[in-house]
């Protein structure tokens, strides 16, 4: 049979024990959370046409798109990854296929890719990206241009395994 | 005089709708949409443009229409606004239907969209009621009726100004203010009218 010895000693360290792990308890997750991942904006899947082809240009281009892909949690650079891009441009509207290409992200997780000027549609002047190829959650997004007059637009994932 | 006066206010109303209209017509924007795009967006100007018409009618204050003429005519134009509203709202549907649908569901990101969508309910249910005043009592129906004409004001006002489009800002704004002034200035009036009206028989019955 042991006997519970209450000394000054033993208390304090239990104590302390269990302050220590009731901080780390509520320290830690968040932690291991760390960059949280990028959810779908609501539209952003609008006009959305599966498996727009990888190009060198939308077009005839004059307007940039660009951004970054990063891993949640630790926020890694994921590269060669494939971002789909769509928009209502001086070229045609959102749902005409000419209207849709895609790119691939560098080493550094970033992808940038030429297009036709993109012009206020439904209200407002935006683009539209998705990350829709299995391996991460797929990701809508619908960045709205601050300007009309602009011409360039970024967008920037943070994708979690499937 | 009078004909001049007359004259000068049908004038000042033709302008305040038709500059706006001419300016979004001579739009660049127009170049990258299609035909029904473009109906779609003007049949929301016209609607506009009709609810500066509305209020001024009905208080009598265009030159030349008797008070039964000028209520005849804002019946006509009510349904005129109904249309209107049922050609922008269809033409974006046909445009870009998950827009339009996102929309109607409260599901749009655009700021904009609910205070439209909002307003075309609102106009849709004045419409309703007209269709069935003869069987409402006047009080039910003026309150009704004004309770959805503040609703449709407000929202067609907001909407229009925060949408970015072929309308071209210094006109659009002018548009949105007469048609806010117009509505203000009908109210106000009528209310006076009534507020004078109740205790007129009160102070006679305390003399």
């Amino acid at each position: 049979m042991t006997t519970l010895v209450l000394s000054r000693r033993n208390l304090l360290a239990a104590g302390s024990s269990v302050l220590a792990a009731g901080i780390s308890g509520l320290l830690l997750p968040a932690r291991a959370e760390g960059l949280a991942p990028t959810p779908s904006m609501s539209g952003g899947s609008n006009n959305y046409r599966k498996g727009a082809a990888i190009v060198d240009r939308i077009g005839k281009g004059g307007f940039w798109m660009s951004g970054t892909v990063r891993r949640a949690g630790d926020g890694a650079p994921l590269a060669g990854q494939r971002i789909q891009i769509w928009a209502h441009t001086t070229e045609g509207q959102e749902h005409e296929p000419q209207s849709h290409g895609a790119t691939l992200t560098d080493k550094d997780g970033k992808f940038r890719l030429e297009m036709p000027q993109i012009i206020p549609i439904f209200g407002q002047p935006h683009g539209h990206l998705a990350y829709d190829s299995g391996e991460f959650q797929t990701v809508f997004l619908r960045p709205v241009m601050r300007s009309a007059k602009e011409t360039s637009l970024e967008a920037h994932f943070v994708l979690q395994p499937a | 005089m009078r004909l001049a006066k007359a004259t000068l206010i049908w004038a000042a109303l033709a302008t305040a709708i038709c500059v706006p209209i001419a300016f979004a017509a001579a739009s660049p924007l127009l170049a990258w949409r299609g035909p029904l795009y473009i109906l779609a967006g003007f049949a929301g100007i016209v609607a506009l443009g009709l609810a500066l018409v509305q209020p001024l009618l009905i208080a009598g204050y265009l030159p030349g229409l008797s008070a039964y003429r000028g209520r005849r005519v804002h019946h006509w134009i009510g349904g005129a606004l109904v249309v209107a509203v049922v050609v922008h709202v269809g033409g974006l549907w046909i445009t870009s239907p998950p827009d339009m649908i996102d929309a109607l569901l409260f599901a749009s990101p655009t700021p904009f969209s609910p205070f439209g969508v909002i307003a075309m309910w609102a106009i849709f249910a004045v419409a309703l009621l007209a269709a069935f005043r003869r069987r409402l009592r006047l009080r039910t129906w003026r309150i009704a009726h004004m309770s959805l004409a503040v609703v449709i004001v407000v929202g067609s006002v907001v909407h229009a100004m925060l949408v970015e489009g072929p309308m071209e800002t210094v006109s659009k704004a002018a548009l949105c203010a007469l048609v806010l002034a117009a509505a203000i200035k009908v109210m106000a009036d009528l209310w006076m009218r009534r507020k004078r009206a109740t205790p007129r028989g009160e102070s006679l019955a305390r003399q």
